[in-house]
């Protein structure tokens, strides 16, 4: 790994988060829009849960990140605190993986 | 007054440490699996303290791991960050100020920050929930990363489940933002969207491909109760 390589995506990333925050920036919407920038990060985050949970790269696949994530579902749902989730996500993932 | 909003920003400060130890965790994994794929500590830190934006790091790094070519590398990871530029929309509204305002939260704009910013019902609330879960996130995630990449490879992060921690807590990020019917459907759809694009699509894509889901938004939301 390069350190151009940690350079260039270092650049890119900041550029990005310039562009949405500074570049077009609270500049004001026509009202209709603000109804898909608001569902925006719903869907990317529901995306973001099923990447993490449910591929591996380009392949889907059903493992131990199931049960935890599951978990966490439930854990949320039923307002344990945030920290107490992550762990107990995390131990069902290693204990479900131990024994598979 | 001063008593019960001290009170009611609780809510912003417990939840935003405890992202900031979901991060952490995650944190220590990148650590481990960036000096593992021939990074070194500089670098990992390097990658955590500039990119600081959680995803994109770990795409680049598996795709390296993988022996795949930095250009590859960088075009997933930033084709994963170009959320940030979404999200940067989003909660621009609520962080105004002078260019290097804005110039220095542009860097925070990440999953975390903006779900806990949108997550508050005031634009005061907003502000302290930005820059309060920048903080957490920003500490953690790059002691973290210290953590991970002194210990290297000698922390087996599968084995302890440590890849779960990220989807754990964007669980309970997205939680808030979906009480209305309408943003249920948007995020069912967004999760259908990514797995049916998944093995088709770069990895990365799928991801911009859900947002593109949120353009039922145009049409104007059902008054009915």
């Amino acid at each position: 790994m390069s350190w151009a390589l940690v350079i260039g995506l270092s650049a890119g990333a900041y550029l990005l988060k310039i562009l949405g925050l500074v570049v077009i920036g609270d500049r004001k919407f026509p009202p209709r829009y603000e109804g898909v920038i608001a569902l925006v990060p719903v869907a990317m985050l529901c995306a973001l849960i099923m990447k993490d949970t449910f591929t591996n790269g380009q392949d889907l696949a059903i493992d131990a990140r199931m049960a935890g994530v599951g978990l966490a579902v439930v854990g949320v749902w039923r307002r344990v605190p945030l920290w107490l989730v992550i762990v107990a996500s995390c131990a069902t993932t290693a204990l479900v993986r131990a024994a598979s | 007054m001063n008593d019960s909003s001290t009170t009611n920003n609780r809510d912003i400060y417990g939840p935003a440490l405890a992202l900031g130890f979901a991060v952490f965790v995650f944190a220590i994994s990148f650590g481990v699996v960036c000096v593992s794929a021939g990074g070194s500590v500089p670098k990992a830190m390097a990658m955590s303290l500039l990119v600081f934006t959680g995803a994109s790091q770990f795409s680049a790094v598996s795709v390296i791991a993988a022996g795949g070519s930095a250009a590859s590398a960088v075009a997933g990871a930033l084709i994963l960050a170009s959320r940030n530029a979404i999200y940067g929309v989003a909660i621009a509204p609520w962080l105004t100020g002078r260019l290097p305002y804005r110039l220095a939260a542009a860097q925070f704009t990440i999953d975390e920050t903006t779900g806990m910013t949108l997550a508050q019902n005031t634009p005061p609330r907003r502000r302290l929930a930005f820059w309060v879960t920048a903080a957490s996130i920003y500490v953690f995630w790059n002691v973290g990363t210290l953590i991970g990449a002194l210990a290297g490879s000698s922390i087996d992060t599968q084995k302890y489940g440590l890849d779960v921690a990220f989807p754990a807590a964007f669980v309970a990020m997205v939680a808030p933002l979906v009480r209305s019917q309408r943003a249920k459907r948007v995020g069912f759809a967004g999760a259908v969207v990514c797995l049916v694009t998944t093995p088709f699509l770069p990895v990365g894509l799928p991801i911009i491909v859900a947002a593109l889901v949120a353009l039922v938004g145009l049409r104007p939301e059902p008054v009915a109760m």
